[in-house]
């Protein structure tokens, strides 16, 4: 009976489709058991590859072609998404493994001043005082111009320095961050002759984060209903006041995501930090001078030691790293979830 | 006020610009049309020896090999995620790919030095003894570790939250009469995807690839710890070292004196202008490809 003689064609049962995959990963477990192969990795790839196969076969049996080939795609497409989970799943368990071992208060707490790569000892306190003063400074600064910025070209922008300034944006969302860093240590550092200091890491971040508090921003303002505005105009309210009062405040929720998510990004970021704040082994309270450590500094530098003290402290960095910048991810989703502008 | 702001952007930027030209000058001027042929990095030796050809190698080829192993990753999940899986499950692979954007690149690296590399040389030794006749999976020497390959990956891994999240977005605006219209031909859901779905996406599909690869090529951190550097160009991709422009500045900046240093920016403003080329085309496509 072939599947085209009839009007409905064979389908591949539930129950079917279970027994097939079973009998698959059943051949790999004897495969294993009987034969040289082994490894925990090499199983589940063969595993995986031997019940995809049987699946595969049995649809084949009572359908047709095109049923096959649709199930193989769903099947590879699920694949991708398993890919997906276990990558980040192994990311995220594995530097939480390592981190808690070796995190404590005393990381918590202490500087790296004095401290040798060898010394299970020091801490975290000078980068995560660095972190937080680069990352506010570069606010400071990218927050408000990225607004106004997002705002002339809303409400304003006309010809040609528009057009000008919306390039300027797109040259700066593919700015590489090495590249961002690159600047301000040619303009800043050197040009003006002022040094390393947190404050130049915190303008090189302000070069990263103001395209997106820009691109985010004008998104929101755009999604507000011009019948508002018009409300406001109606009244007799100007320009200025009708922004300020009414667009602005209705487009809040959207504009603080795209802050929050802009500020997650720039906590991560090393490479420009490495060419503005440079790093520094002890506690650095003013970031407007000299050189100034941070959190990913501070990671990169453990990392790139060879000894096993100095990796421990880099895990437990990169878990404080993590852990805030995923916080205020999260939180900048729950921001929009609330107060939903459309 | 807000106009003066955005003059101000726009100043600033040029600026800077100007500054790094001024900087990367001096040492442009020592190397000539060295700089662009030379593969070895000893620009504060007498005398200096330096150029960017082993580094623009190493850039393009790792790149290229992380958008082959992100791309169908991608692309499979973001098809998955609007075609396949239920809008609650959607939501939350949406949430996961979030995720992996936003882990930090130093991050990544860490992992990769020191989870991914050590698991990862077994599969590149059977990829070696077993296609070693072809070029790239040659490895004579029979050492494994921190290769390209290795490192690849991770940018891979970084790659692939911005490809699947813009793909995603491209395949959403696909009007859903066209998937309808196919349906009623009776069409499987894969000939669905392949006859309604992607042709209308391809140049959106191609200008999400091409924002990942901008992505690749200015990562730094995370190449700078997974790769053991060296200065050489090849296609032996399993073979320990190689380098990229971004990492060799993370890597180098430290120890260079001046002639070093204004080196080191002249191949950033190579990276840059590499960069700069990859993200004007993307957004273009997606420009033109917008399906409104």
């Amino acid at each position: 009976m072939s599947a085209s003689s009839t009007l409905k064609s064979g389908r591949l049962g539930h129950g079917q489709a279970v027994g097939a995959v079973g009998a698959g990963v059943a051949v790999t477990v004897l495969a294993f058991w009987l034969t040289p192969l082994q490894g925990r990795a090499d199983f589940g790839v063969v595993a995986y590859l031997a019940g995809t196969a049987g699946y595969l076969l049995a649809a084949a049996r009572t359908e047709g072609r095109r049923s096959v080939v649709d199930r193989l795609a769903a099947v590879l497409m699920a694949t991708t998404v398993g890919v997906c989970l276990l990558a980040l799943g192994s990311v995220l368990i594995y530097t939480a493994v390592r981190g808690l071992t070796s995190m404590d208060w005393y990381f918590f707490t202490h500087s790296m001043n004095g401290v040798g790569p060898r010394d299970d000892a020091g801490g975290a306190y000078h980068a995560i005082v660095g972190t937080l003063q680069q990352v506010l400074l570069a606010s400071l600064i990218a927050v408000p111009s990225g607004l106004l910025v997002a705002i002339y070209l809303t409400e304003y922008g006309r010809g040609r320095l528009a057009s000008l300034v919306r390039t300027v944006v797109d040259v700066m969302v593919g700015i590489p961050s090495i590249v961002a860093g690159l600047f301000i240590y040619a303009f800043w550092v050197l040009g003006l002759g002022r040094g390393f200091s947190g404050f130049a890491a915190a303008m090189a971040l302000s070069i990263l984060m103001l395209p997106i508090v820009v691109r985010s921003a004008e998104e929101m303002i755009k999604l507000v209903p011009p019948s508002l505005r018009e409300a406001a105009y109606a009244l007799g309210i100007p320009r200025w006041r009708a922004i300020l009062k009414v667009v602005l405040p209705t487009a809040s929720a959207g504009i603080t995501t795209g802050v929050m998510l802009a500020v997650a990004r720039v906590t991560g970021e090393t490479a420009p930090l490495l060419l503005t704040a440079f790093g520094f082994d002890s506690i650095q309270n003013d970031p407007f001078s000299g050189p100034q450590s941070s959190l990913p500094l501070f990671v990169f530098g453990q990392a790139s030691s060879a000894f096993g003290a100095a990796v421990d402290r880099a895990w437990a960095g990169a878990l404080t790293l993590i852990a805030v910048v995923l916080l205020l991810t999260v939180a900048a989703r729950l921001v929009t979830r609330r107060n939903r502008l459309v | 006020m807000t106009t003066l702001v955005a003059g101000a952007v726009v100043v600033v930027l040029l600026a800077m610009t100007v500054f790094l030209l001024i900087r990367a000058w001096p040492a442009v001027r020592t190397a000539g049309g060295d700089f662009l042929t030379e593969r070895q990095w000893f620009p504060d030796a007498t005398p200096a020896r330096f150029g960017i050809a082993a580094l623009v190698w190493g850039t393009v080829v790792s790149s290229i090999l992380a958008l082959a192993v992100a791309v169908p990753v991608a692309v499979g999940s973001a098809l998955y995620v609007t075609e396949y899986a239920r809008p609650a499950v959607g939501r939350w692979i949406g949430y996961v790919v979030d995720v992996l954007a936003a882990v930090p690149s130093v991050v990544y690296g860490l992992w990769g030095l020191l989870f991914l590399v050590p698991r990862m040389v077994p599969v590149q030794r059977f990829l070696a003894e077993h296609l070693g006749f072809v070029p790239f999976f040659d490895n004579p020497d029979g050492v494994y570790g921190k290769s390209v390959f290795a490192a690849s990956v991770v940018l891979a891994l970084m790659v692939l939250p911005i490809v699947a999240a813009v793909s995603r977005e491209i395949f959403r605006q696909v009007p859903q009469e066209l998937r309808e219209a196919s349906i009623a031909l009776g069409a499987t859901r894969w000939e669905v995807i392949r006859t309604s779905v992607l042709p209308p996406s391809r140049s959106g599909v191609i200008g999400a690839v091409i924002l990942g690869l901008g992505r690749a090529l200015g990562e730094t951190i995370a190449v700078a710890l997974v790769l053991a550097a060296t200065f050489e160009v090849h296609l032996r991709i399993l073979e320990p070292g190689g380098n990229t422009i971004a990492a060799n500045i993370a890597t180098k900046f430290g120890e260079s004196g001046d002639v070093g240093r204004s080196a080191l920016i002249a191949s950033g403003l190579i990276l840059f202008a590499i960069t700069l080329g990859a993200t004007m085309f993307a957004r273009r496509v997606i420009r033109r490809s917008a399906l409104r």
